[in-house]
């Protein structure tokens, strides 16, 4: 298990080295001179001069490239080139905000998508299956933004429920709540309709096998066969899919903190593009590939926890 | 199987392509009949409005439905179904091309790397997963930032973040295929490495890849759509959907049509692919019949 942890982590590192390197590269290949950027273009050429000094943009590049290395894997990612603020706290300011957003996203896709694919698969080719599959096909068709537009059609403005903007300065709890509840709502329909079509064809699958046919026949009550025994065995694939799409939910976060003005990575990583903030820029993608990194590690260790039978080698 | 040495007659291969045709089910029909009607659209767009689709009118500007105009018209006055027909144009061009090309380019290196194995294979597949280990829309966002948000920069954007998952599929399927035993008589029969991995293996690996790229067309207007409403897509005043649904967005206390139009377009191109993805995925893997 520890070694299985470690090997994993060890890969781990070396995509994120890979990222970085990538990173690196691109910033540096890319025209325009940072130095310039940051100063603007009426800056005079001494204290061009002086800045690239001041940034390093005058060592070797390998030299560069080390100590670029080096302070990112100690979590130091630099300054912002617009604000000139530590990037690192400016992430962890905003990060707070997508993670609660994509993980209440996360639960609730869960709670609505397994019980509607484990009920499609008990009334197979019936009429719960197909509505089930018309939903779910148009869940994973509809982009997150035109999600969240049409739940603020409906729910912000017709009906007046929910507020139009999320902007994350809500002072009760339940306002809180409030501000969230459509954002998480537009992503959570698209981790639904993945989850349910998942759920779906795994049960279908473990129903048909032997030992659903032996428990069912020696009395075990219907509702236990489909809840437990069955769902039980499809845990896996539930969590392979929730695993894949955590990541995507992650990205597609930024479309709805767009629409509903809310803070977090995707309205800060439009600003260090706008701004060409490159610094921030090269900061966010470490952040984003450290999240998915992160969360197919946890992906693997959760199959451990479901099927005993599974060894980490 | 080391009939394959010889290939089929050619009256054999078109029954069997026939065949295919007849097999196709209705939900592969449905999203052909949608990517058809939108495809022509996109093609005749002169013939089906009289209005052109970056022509501002300041006299109807935001004027609802009807009067004159099918579906209205935005906040510069230009009519909405015109711009929702051009701009099938950019959608359909951008969604099928970097499509292809990431098709292209994934199976042949998703290929090669089955095919060949060992230190060939870890690079590349290693390579192919620091891009998987990232959000494709973010990707995709970043690339098109820096590269510029031409098309032909967009279409390489999309591609690039769709490659890795055909290289996987197509690297699964070959590993699978590889020591199969009409590629053991291959080899048998002295074929070369490439003879036996293009024409006698990639047929076995084709149907699957073709699955593939069809969800992935959906995901490329997607992801195409998203760009634009977030502002890096294809510059104004080019009517792109996810633009269109941008500039609805801008107006939605007012007129809430502008958004909705452009919406329903990209839900209707976007699940019509994925239609034709599951529906073939069907045809070609019977196995999996109740995944969709």
């Amino acid at each position: 298990m520890l070694t299985f942890i470690l090997k994993r982590l060890g890969f781990a590192l070396i995509t994120l080295i890979c990222v970085l390197t990538l990173v690196f590269l691109v910033v540096r290949i890319l025209p325009g001179d940072p130095a310039l950027v940051i100063l603007g273009d009426q800056a005079s050429p001494d204290s061009v001069a002086a800045l690239r000094d001041r940034l390093g943009l005058n060592d070797p590049i390998l030299v560069q490239y080390a100590s670029f290395l080096g302070r990112a894997l100690q979590g130091d990612l630099g300054n912002s080139m617009v604000t000139g603020r530590p990037v690192t706290s400016e992430i962890l300011n905003v990060l707070p905000y997508t993670l609660e957003l994509t993980f209440a996203a996360l639960v609730l896709g869960t709670v609505l998508g397994v019980p509607a694919g484990v009920w499609a698969a008990v009334r197979r080719n019936r009429i719960p299956d197909y509505l089930m599959r018309l939903v779910s096909l148009i869940g994973l068709s509809l982009p997150a933004f035109v999600a969240a537009i049409i739940l603020m059609m409906v729910f912000a403005i017709h009906f007046g429920w929910f507020p139009v903007i999320s902007a994350g300065n809500a002072e009760t709890l339940t306002e809180r709540l409030r501000q969230m509840a459509l954002p998480t709502l537009a992503l959570a329909l698209i981790m639904m309709a993945y989850i349910t079509r998942v759920t779906r064809s795994a049960m279908l699958e473990v129903l048909s096998q032997d030992f659903v046919r032996t428990a069912r026949a020696k009395g075990v009550s219907p509702s236990r066969v489909v809840w437990t025994h069955a769902l039980g065995n499809c845990l896996i694939p539930i969590t392979t899919v929730v695993g894949l799409y955590l990541g995507i939910l992650i990205g597609n976060s930024v479309l709805t903190e767009i629409v509903f003005s809310r803070p977090g990575l995707g309205k800060l990583i439009l600003t260090a593009l706008t701004q060409r903030d490159y610094t921030l820029l090269q900061g966010m993608i470490v952040v984003y590939t450290l999240m998915v990194v992160v969360v197919n590690l946890a992906t693997d260790l959760t199959y451990g926890l479901l099927d005993p039978r599974i060894q980490y080698k | 199987m080391t009939d394959m040495a010889h290939p089929p007659a050619a009256p054999a291969k078109r029954r069997a392509r026939l065949g295919l045709l007849r097999r196709l089910n209705l939900s592969t029909w449905i999203g052909l009949v949608i990517v058809v009607a939108l495809v022509l659209a996109a093609i005749f767009a002169p013939w089906l409005t009289e209005y052109s689709p970056s022509k501002q009118n300041i006299l109807h500007q935001l004027s609802p439905p009807g009067d004159g105009h099918l579906l209205g018209t935005d906040q510069y006055g230009r009519d909405i179904w015109a711009r929702l027909l051009y701009g099938a144009r950019y959608s359909l061009t951008i969604g099928i091309l970097a499509i292809v090309a990431a098709m292209i380019v994934g199976t042949f290196l998703g290929m090669i790397a089955g095919f060949l194995g060992g230190r060939t294979d870890i690079v590349l597949m290693q390579v192919m997963d620091v891009i998987l280990a990232f959000p494709a829309l973010i990707l995709g966002l970043a690339l098109v930032a820096l590269i510029g948000a031409t098309m032909g920069n967009i279409i390489i954007a999309i591609a690039f973040t769709a490659t890795p998952a055909f290289a996987r599929i197509a690297r699964a399927g070959v590993m699978t295929q590889r020591d199969r035993e009409y590629a053991q008589a291959c080899r048998a029969l002295g074929f070369s490495g490439p003879r036996i991995l293009f024409r006698h293996i990639m047929p076995a690996i084709l149907p699957e890849v073709m699955v593939m790229s069809s969800l992935w067309m959906a995901t490329a207007v997607r992801t195409e759509a998203s760009l634009a409403f977030i502002g890096l897509g294809l510059a104004p005043p080019t009517p792109t959907w996810g633009g269109m649904v941008r500039e609805g967005y801008d107006n939605i206390l007012s007129s809430f049509h502008l958004a909705l139009a452009p919406s329903i377009a990209i839900l209707l191109l976007v699940l019509a692919f994925n239609l034709i993805g599951d529906g073939l995925r069907d045809v070609v893997d019977p196995r999996l019949k109740d995944a969709s």
